[in-house]
C-alpha cells in the first residue's frame, strides 16, 4: 500500500502525517507513507481542500482527520 | 446570565472590589471570554452545517455550469464567506477554480472574502461590538469581495499568473459531471460538525484569551478619549494609515478584535477600526508569499493595491455614516 499525504506544510497537514504514521505503526500495516508537498504534484489529484489523504493513487479523504477516521480508512 | 456569572466569580468568589481597576478588568475579561467562546462555538456549528450541504466542489460546479449574468462575483464572494478559511487551502482552491474554468476575476472575489469574513471574525465582532456592527462588517466584506473581484477581472490579470498556472488555465475544461451529493443523513453528520466546531474553538482559544486579556488590561487603565487626539475621524490620513499599519500584521481575527474594541471605546472612529481589522485579516504578508507560488509579484501588488483601496474607501464611508 502506498499512502500519500497531500499538504503544503501547514499545521493540519503535519498533524495528519504524524497521525497516519502512528496508525500505520500501531496496526503494523505494510505501507509507505509519503508526504507530498509539491504544489504541482498536489494539484494533479484535483483536490481543493488540504490536507488530503491518498491511498494507492486514490483520494480517500479531504480535510482534517482524527486517528479513528484514519484507522477506518486504512483498514478498509 | 453570563454577566451574573462573571460578577459572582470576580466579586464574590475572588472577593475583588467591584469599583477597583483590577475588578473591572477581570470582570470584563471573564464576561467577554465566556460570551465569545459560546458564540464562536455556535457560529462554527452553523457554518459546519452549511458546509456539509455546500462543499466547495458543489460551488465550483455551480459556478461553471450556469449562466449567472454577473452575479457569479457575488456568489463566489458569498461562498467565500461561508467556507471556513484556512490559509493552507487558499492556493489549492485558487488552482481548483482556475482548473474548473472559473474566470480569474470570480476566483479573486472568493479569495478576497474568504479570509475577511469567517466564523472567527463574525463571532468576535458579535461578541464585542454587537449585531449592527457585525452586519455592517459582514455585508461590506462580501460587497468588497464582489466589487474587488470584478475590478480584478477587468484588469486582465491572466498574463501575470505563474506560467504553470496559465498552462492549467489553458487546459481547463468546464466539468460536465453534476455534483453528486453524499447521502449522509443529517443526524449522522452532527457528531462530526460538533467536533469540528470544537476544533475551531480549540484552535483559536489561546488567541482569544490573549486578545481579551490585552483588551481587558487596557480597558481598565486607558483613560476615556485617549486615542481621539491621534486617530480622530477628522484626520484625513487616519484610515489609510490604519490599513497600511494593518497589512504587515498577521494577527488572528480572534486576537485583534478585543483590542480594537477598546480602541473604539476610547475614541477611535468605528470606520477606521473596521478598516484596520479588514487590513489585518484580509491582507497579510504570509498570504502574499503563499500567493507567489501561483502569481507574479506584480499581480500580488495589483491584488493588494485593489483590496487595500477598497478597504480604505469603505473605512471613509463608515466614518461618514456611523458618526
Amino acid at each position: 500500500m502506498e499512502i500519500k499525504i497531500l499538504g503544503t506544510g501547514c499545521a493540519g497537514c503535519n498533524t495528519l502525517y504524524e497521525t497516519v504514521k502512528q496508525v500505520v505503526n500501531d496496526l503494523k500495516i505494510e505501507a509507505s507513507v509519503i508526504k507530498e508537498e509539491d504544489l504541482m504534484e498536489i494539484m494533479k489529484y484535483n483536490v481543493m481542500t488540504l490536507p488530503a489523504l491518498v491511498i494507492d493513487n486514490n483520494v480517500v479523504a479531504k480535510g482534517k482527520l482524527s486517528p479513528t477516521q484514519v484507522k477506518e480508512l486504512l483498514t478498509k | 446570565m453570563i454577566q451574573r456569572f462573571a460578577d459572582w466569580l470576580v466579586y464574590d468568589l475572588f472577593g475583588i472590589d467591584a469599583t477597583s481597576h483590577l475588578g473591572e478588568a477581570l470582570n470584563f475579561f471573564f464576561y467577554d471570554s465566556i460570551k465569545i467562546i459560546l458564540l464562536l462555538f455556535i457560529i462554527s456549528a452553523v457554518m459546519g452545517i452549511v458546509n456539509a450541504y455546500f462543499p466547495i466542489e458543489r460551488l465550483r460546479s455551480y459556478l461553471t455550469s450556469r449562466k449567472l449574468y454577473g452575479f457569479q462575483y457575488l456568489f463566489a464572494s458569498l461562498f467565500g464567506a461561508v467556507t471556513p478559511f484556512c490559509s493552507c487551502s487558499s492556493i489549492p482552491l485558487f488552482i481548483g477554480f482556475i482548473k474548473g474554468g472559473i474566470p480569474t476575476g470570480v476566483t479573486f472575489a472568493f479569495l478576497i472574502t474568504s479570509p475577511l469574513v469567517n466564523e472567527v471574525a463574525i463571532a468576535m465582532f458579535l461578541g464585542t461590538f454587537g449585531l449592527k456592527t457585525t452586519l455592517i462588517y459582514t455585508i461590506s466584506g462580501i460587497l468588497l469581495g464582489t466589487i474587488g473581484g470584478y475590478v480584478m477581472g477587468k484588469l486582465k490579470p491572466e498574463k501575470y499568473l505563474s506560467p504553470w498556472v496559465r498552462q492549467i488555465q489553458a487546459q481547463s475544461e468546464i466539468e460536465s459531471e453534476a455534483w453528486q451529493a453524499e447521502k449522509i443523513p443529517f443526524l449522522k453528520r452532527i457528531p462530526t460538525i460538533i467536533k469540528d466546531a470544537f476544533g475551531i474553538v480549540k484552535g483559536v482559544l489561546l488567541y482569544i484569551i490573549i486578545g481579551i486579556g490585552i483588551g481587558a488590561a487596557i480597558h481598565g487603565y486607558v483613560p476615556e478619549g485617549f486615542f481621539e487626539n491621534y486617530l480622530a475621524a477628522d484626520n484625513w490620513y487616519s484610515v489609510p494609515l490604519a490599513v497600511i499599519l494593518a497589512i504587515p500584521m498577521y494577527a488572528n481575527a480572534a486576537g485583534i478584535v478585543p483590542v480594537i474594541q477598546v480602541f473604539v471605546a476610547k475614541g477611535v472612529p468605528l470606520g477606521t477600526a473596521i478598516a484596520f481589522m479588514m487590513g489585518v485579516v484580509g491582507l497579510s504578508l504570509p498570504e502574499a508569499t503563499m500567493l507567489k507560488k501561483v502569481m507574479t509579484w506584480k499581480l500580488i501588488g495589483i491584488f493588494f493595491g485593489v483590496v487595500a483601496m477598497f478597504i480604505i474607501l469603505s473605512g471613509y464611508i463608515f466614518n461618514l455614516i456611523l458618526t
